[in-house]
């Protein structure tokens, strides 16, 4: 959006207070995460930056709220349930999401509207009306508070993600291979692995991230289904701001934001690959 | 001849009637339809896994929670002679004496069962949520039920004063049935009133109406904010190259990606009344220390952190259909004549419409069942429905009452979902 030349004055002015606008809103958007790292560091328990921070003292800054939070038992285990939770609901989620969807994707599949409405109604329904059902009916099987019942929850949670992005990519997939493959005598499994498999994982990939991050940022369902034993990091951090809110929490949040950046990576470079490998370049 | 036998070679053939066979003699039609229906019951077959898993593990869950917004079972359980002597009562005076027989008789009936069995606690909580002192009366009374003598009538009345109020014998008629709206009664602020009828209840004891009305107003706000802040934005990334346009959308995928809770922990910090914005006033002197500004745990605090929250949600399908708009048009439009705001109203804005609409629904749809963020920064004014779903279901323990709003929001957002589908289709929802 190069300016033209024969812009008058009052577009001139128009053109670059609609820029600072826009980054206006870009800054609303980015300085309240952006903000925690360097709060993160802060020596003092405040949540505000100190007079030796602004001024770069170094004795402004400090490392003790990481300190503070390698050395909690709580925090600890939290990590280690939040990882465990995840890696085991996005493995449930991931297969039978994508055996869903290869399913779905079949011209011949019976009734495809409504199975699809109920597959994803997981992502439709208000988290606090999934996590008072699963409460209930949970309890009344006696897998309230474990670490099953988190991961079950967290796996239907899951699953429409992967079901919508497998589903999208077998949009491009060419049916012919498998067929050219039966022809040339392959089992359906022995297709299935050479020839759809290479094919669809950017999809199923970057569905199992979604799932993966579903479950690694869900806090309601935590809240109503898992006991003390299973508590996430999202569910420390919610005692945490509720309870006693200390920086330890920035420092949290800053190692989170830096996952999140992590993942955010691996997905765009998943999708430019998809893209590619289907022939869509991007312009 | 010759060619009955070139036929016979290459497989098919005809019967008798004059139908196309396969090589194994069956009739190409029937094969054909075995092999449809064998490749609809794979495909079926590879669906049904994922199918059973979200039934069982969500959707039954769903519905037996919706279920007990209805389900009444504790009055007529415990008191099912009692049930039958009332059929007849006209509702005025105190019950006849045979009634009190009969509660006599069905209490201590109940007092014989194993006590994780005993149906008297429920009733004294179901009939609670009716009338407030119930429960004390039931419990109260059943204690001293072993050593009552006849006439019963005095023997109850004497040991609550509630047993001599037609009051409770009312909602004891009203209520022993094994299906009740009474939680949707309480659920739109009403009540029964002595004839009965249902009327709405005082004005202070009104919650939930009002509540609902406040939930939709600020979701209305927030998405509102959301399209104000996500329609500039999304405007200007559409017009970029596609190599600066992908900078800057980290922009909004940074926040879509990072935690809900380090999001809202992030605004708490900044909005608090010694948070970074008010400590930044302070220091360049624009308000001194007593007029910090309270910016959080109200609905200030709510609308700020939300629309920070669903922002995202907003932009990505304006974007993705401002892209699609060919800047061509607008181009033709001023050369026509129009001016700039003119061609942007006219032919612009109207092709953007798909997207607000979408993004609009979807940041509705989203924010109607939020239920974190109004907990931890809303404050009281910022209470919204799920939080007070999540109260009675957590800590005032009316399960019923709490399932009677539960569907009346899940509803709600179902119709919702339903105009977004038919809008701009399920199939467009786009992730990342």
């Amino acid at each position: 959006m190069s300016m033209p030349a024969y812009y008058t004055a009052k577009d001139k002015i128009w053109h670059y207070a609609f820029r600072v606008i826009c980054y206006a809103i870009f800054f609303f958007l980015l300085a309240p995460i952006l903000i925690m790292i360097p709060l993160s560091f802060n020596a003092q328990p405040f949540f505000t930056f100190t007079r030796e921070m602004l001024t770069l003292n170094p004795e402004g800054y400090s490392l003790r709220w990481y300190r503070d939070f390698i050395g909690s038992e709580s925090w600890m285990r939290s990590i280690r349930n939040s990882f465990s939770i995840g890696i085991a609901a996005t493995i449930v989620s991931t297969t039978l999401g994508t055996l869903a969807a290869l399913g779905l994707s079949r011209s011949e599949m019976p009734a495809k509207g409504l199975i699809m409405g109920i597959l994803i109604s997981p992502m439709i329904v208000p988290l606090i009306i999934s996590a008072a059902g699963m409460f209930f009916f949970f309890s009344s099987i006696n897998i309230a508070q474990t670490y099953l019942g988190v991961v079950l929850a967290h796996a239907a949670l899951g699953t429409p993600f992967v079901v919508i992005t497998v589903t999208a990519t077998l949009v491009g997939f060419d049916q012919s291979l498998t067929r050219a493959a039966a022809n040339l005598g392959a089992s359906p499994a022995r297709s299935f692995f050479k020839i759809t498999m290479p094919l669809i994982l950017p999809g199923v990939v970057s569905g199992a991230l979604f799932a993966f991050i579903t479950s690694f940022d869900e806090i309601v369902v935590v809240l109503f289904v898992a006991g003390v034993e299973q508590r996430t990091i999202p569910r420390e951090m919610w005692s945490g701001i509720r309870e006693d809110i200390s920086p330890t929490i920035l420092a949290v949040a800053t190692i989170l934001v830096l996952i999140s950046i992590a993942l955010l990576t691996v997905v765009e470079l998943l999708r430019r690959r998809g893209e590619r490998l289907r022939g869509l370049t991007p312009q | 001849m010759a060619m009955a036998d070139a036929t016979a070679q290459t497989g098919s053939a005809t019967d008798s009637r004059g139908r196309l066979l396969t090589s194994d003699g069956t009739p190409l039609r029937r094969a054909l339809e075995r092999a449809n229906r064998r490749r609809k019951l794979t495909a079926f077959a590879l669906v049904s896994p994922l199918l059973a898993f979200i039934l069982i593990f969500f959707a039954f869950p769903i519905l037996q929670m919706m279920w007990r917004s209805v389900d009444n079972p504790q009055i007529v359980n415990a008191l099912p002679r009692t049930l039958d002597e009332l059929r007849d009562w006209d509702g005025r005076a105190v019950p006849p004496e045979r009634v009190f027989v009969a509660l006599h008789a069905d209490i201590m009936d109940d007092l014989e069962r194993p006590r994780r069995e005993q149906r008297i606690g429920p009733l004294g909580v179901r009939l609670n949520y009716e009338l407030s002192a119930a429960r004390s009366a039931i419990s109260r009374t059943a204690r001293d039920v072993p050593n009552f003598e006849a006439p019963f009538r005095e023997a109850f009345t004497d040991a609550h004063r509630l047993w001599g109020q037609p009051e409770l014998w009312r909602v004891i008629q009203r209520e022993g049935r094994p299906l009740t709206l009474s939680y949707y009664i309480a659920a739109l602020d009403r009540e029964y009133d002595e004839f009965g009828n249902i009327v709405k209840r005082d004005e202070n004891r009104r919650i939930y109406v009002s509540l609902f009305g406040r939930t939709l107003a600020l979701r209305l706000v927030i998405t509102g904010m959301t399209f104000l802040l996500g329609f500039p934005i999304a405007y200007y990334l559409s017009s970029l190259p596609m190599r600066y346009a992908n900078l800057l959308m980290i922009a909004v995928l940074l926040p879509f990606w990072t935690s809900l809770l380090v999001r809202t922990s992030a605004w708490i910090v900044l909005l608090q009344q010694q948070g970074v914005i008010n400590n930044t006033l302070v220091g360049l002197g624009v308000i001194d220390d007593a007029g910090r500004f309270s910016l959080i745990y109200n609905q200030t605090g709510t609308i700020i952190a939300m629309t920070h929250i669903l922002l995202p949600f907003m932009v990505l399908p304006l974007y993705s259909v401002m892209r699609t708009i060919p800047p061509s048009y607008v181009r033709a439009a001023k050369s026509l004549g129009a001016t700039p705001w003119t061609a942007f109203r006219r032919v612009y804005f109207p092709q953007t419409l798909p997207g607000i609409g979408a993004g609009g629904v979807l940041v509705f749809i989203i924010s109607i069942g939020y239920y974190i963020t109004p907990a931890l920064v809303g404050g009281q004014s910022g209470r919204m429905i799920s939080n007070e779903i999540a109260r009675h279901i957590q800590q005032s323990l009316n399960w019923g009452l709490a399932a009677a709003l539960g569907s009346m929001l899940l509803v709600g957002v179902l119709v919702l979902y339903w105009l977004y589908n038919r809008l701009v289709g399920a199939d467009s929802l786009k992730l990342g």
